[in-house]
């Protein structure tokens, strides 16, 4: 199959079950507890899957944003708490840097005069 | 939000032969799905036969105080097909003729506009027979000659199921228009009032959910107890169960994928989510839906897609329950939407 000249296409996320072509037992593992994962238990499945949307924004993943934007608009999370859970993506991987500079002040303050 | 028909707009799609066109081949002619029929076929139920007919779902008239963006009836304000009361009376006649009809479900529009809707109820529950009404609720805040709807309902032991998308305002109103989620909220209470929804009481009131969007619902039982708590806590309000429906694509809804750009899409998730068990349990199969003009049809989609029952006896008045039980079911590429997922049907899921 020829290879086309870019990385990601939404197609591929319907395609998401083929991994298994390469290597089914691991795949079956993987699928098996993804879907564990996103059952009812001490979380329900509609906040897993808002968890999920600020994730998928979080690793950058355009297919889980795909996906989990839809799940959890299905799910009946409005677009405000839709965008409230990307800004804590957003703020968690901002702090994440910020946090940092607390590491290049001492860094700053050992070395200089 | 739309304010007429699509019959009052001369929009094409107010013709089912235009529509069933795009349900078979898609907006553009090449769409090519695979055929429903196949799917059965697949699975040893094609053809679909009936497992027993107890369900009358009987369409009142297409008159509706609202204007629904998703509504496949196309029932609106302008519509005037209403049923006569000759046509109630051979339903009737139906109903004593065949005691395993059990059930009388009565849609519309908005069934309590039909001048003839409280002597009908009144004429089914003579007969014993348990009755739904598919209440949109606003009706009964609509004009002061509905107010006490919630009192009658209560006499004759009426089963109200009603229309509230989801229980916040925001999308309640886009899916049904501006207003209708407060008004709703208030004719909820007013049903509370006399005892619908309470524990205890034998009165049943039921929600149905419907996706506002090109989506498929969620799980009916997460979104019952989501729904019971937002509805309890911020309004006071009880109600038995919830149902969640899928959108067929037809009439209105059919007519939003078309603009939105959805169809095809839509169409995909739906065949995706194609659900063998929720095939066996399609409500086609114990019900008969009978039109405004007493026609007879599978389902009331079926009945605004003007496919009429595969039998000789097309009409109440010539209404032939062992033939009926053993004809075939008029099958599409629509019926995708009740077998999608936990399937659906005018109860809710049929699969868990």
């Amino acid at each position: 199959m020829e290879q086309k000249n870019h990385y990601y296409d939404a197609n591929d996320l319907g395609k998401f079950g083929n991994i298994a072509d390469y290597g089914k037992e691991l795949a079956d593992k993987f699928f098996g507890w993804y879907g564990a994962v996103f059952a009812e238990g001490a979380l329900t499945a509609r906040e897993k899957s808002l968890i999920a949307l600020a994730v998928a924004h979080a690793v950058q993943c355009p297919y889980c944003i795909d996906a989990y934007s839809s799940d959890a608009y299905e799910k009946g999370w409005s677009e405000q708490q839709l965008m409230e859970a990307v800004h804590v993506a957003g703020a968690i991987r901002g702090g994440a840097s910020l946090v940092h500079g607390v590491q290049m002040m001492n860094k700053v303050k050992e070395i200089a005069m | 939000m739309a304010t007429k028909s699509l019959k009052a707009q001369g929009n094409f799609l107010a013709d089912s032969h235009h529509q069933l066109e795009i349900i078979e081949h898609g907006a553009d002619g090449h769409f090519m799905p695979i055929p429903f029929q196949e799917k059965l076929v697949d699975i040893g139920l094609y053809p679909l036969i009936p497992t027993g007919i107890t369900i009358f779902q009987i369409n009142v008239g297409k008159m509706c105080n609202q204007v629904c963006n998703h509504c496949h009836v196309d029932a609106g304000p302008d519509r005037k097909e209403i049923m006569t009361r000759e046509t109630m009376q051979q339903c009737l006649d139906v109903l004593d003729k065949n005691l395993q009809l059990r059930t009388v479900d009565l849609t519309g529009g908005a069934p309590e506009m039909n001048p003839d809707f409280r002597w009908f109820v009144e004429q089914i529950k003579l007969r014993d027979v348990h009755i739904i009404v598919r209440c949109n609720l606003t009706i009964i805040r609509a004009n002061k000659k509905y107010y006490d709807l919630p009192q009658f309902f209560k006499l004759h032991g009426v089963e109200v199921v009603s229309s509230l998308p989801f229980y916040t305002q925001d999308r309640t109103d886009r899916q049904r228009g501006n207003g209708v989620f407060e008004d709703s909220i208030a004719a909820l209470q007013m049903l509370n009032e006399v005892g619908y929804g309470i524990e205890g009481s034998g009165l049943i009131r039921n929600l149905v959910y419907n996706p506002a969007g090109a989506f498929l619902p969620p799980s009916q039982e997460g979104l019952e107890r989501d729904y019971k708590v937002a509805l309890q806590k911020d309004f006071g309000i009880h109600f038995n169960h919830l149902f969640a429906i899928t959108n067929l694509p037809i009439s209105r809804y059919l007519d939003y994928l078309l603009e939105s750009g959805n169809y095809e899409k839509y169409m995909g998730k739906l065949i995706a989510a194609f659900n063998p068990t929720a095939a066996k349990g399609v409500m086609c199969r114990n019900t008969i839906s009978i039109g405004w003009d007493g026609f007879l049809y599978d389902c009331d989609f079926n009945q605004m897609l003007d496919l009429k029952v595969n039998a000789s006896g097309k009409h109440i008045a010539h209404f032939n329950l062992q033939e009926l039980e053993n004809r075939d079911i008029i099958v599409a590429q629509h019926c995708y939407g009740c077998t999608a997922g936990a399937g659906s049907s005018c109860g809710g899921q049929t699969a868990s």
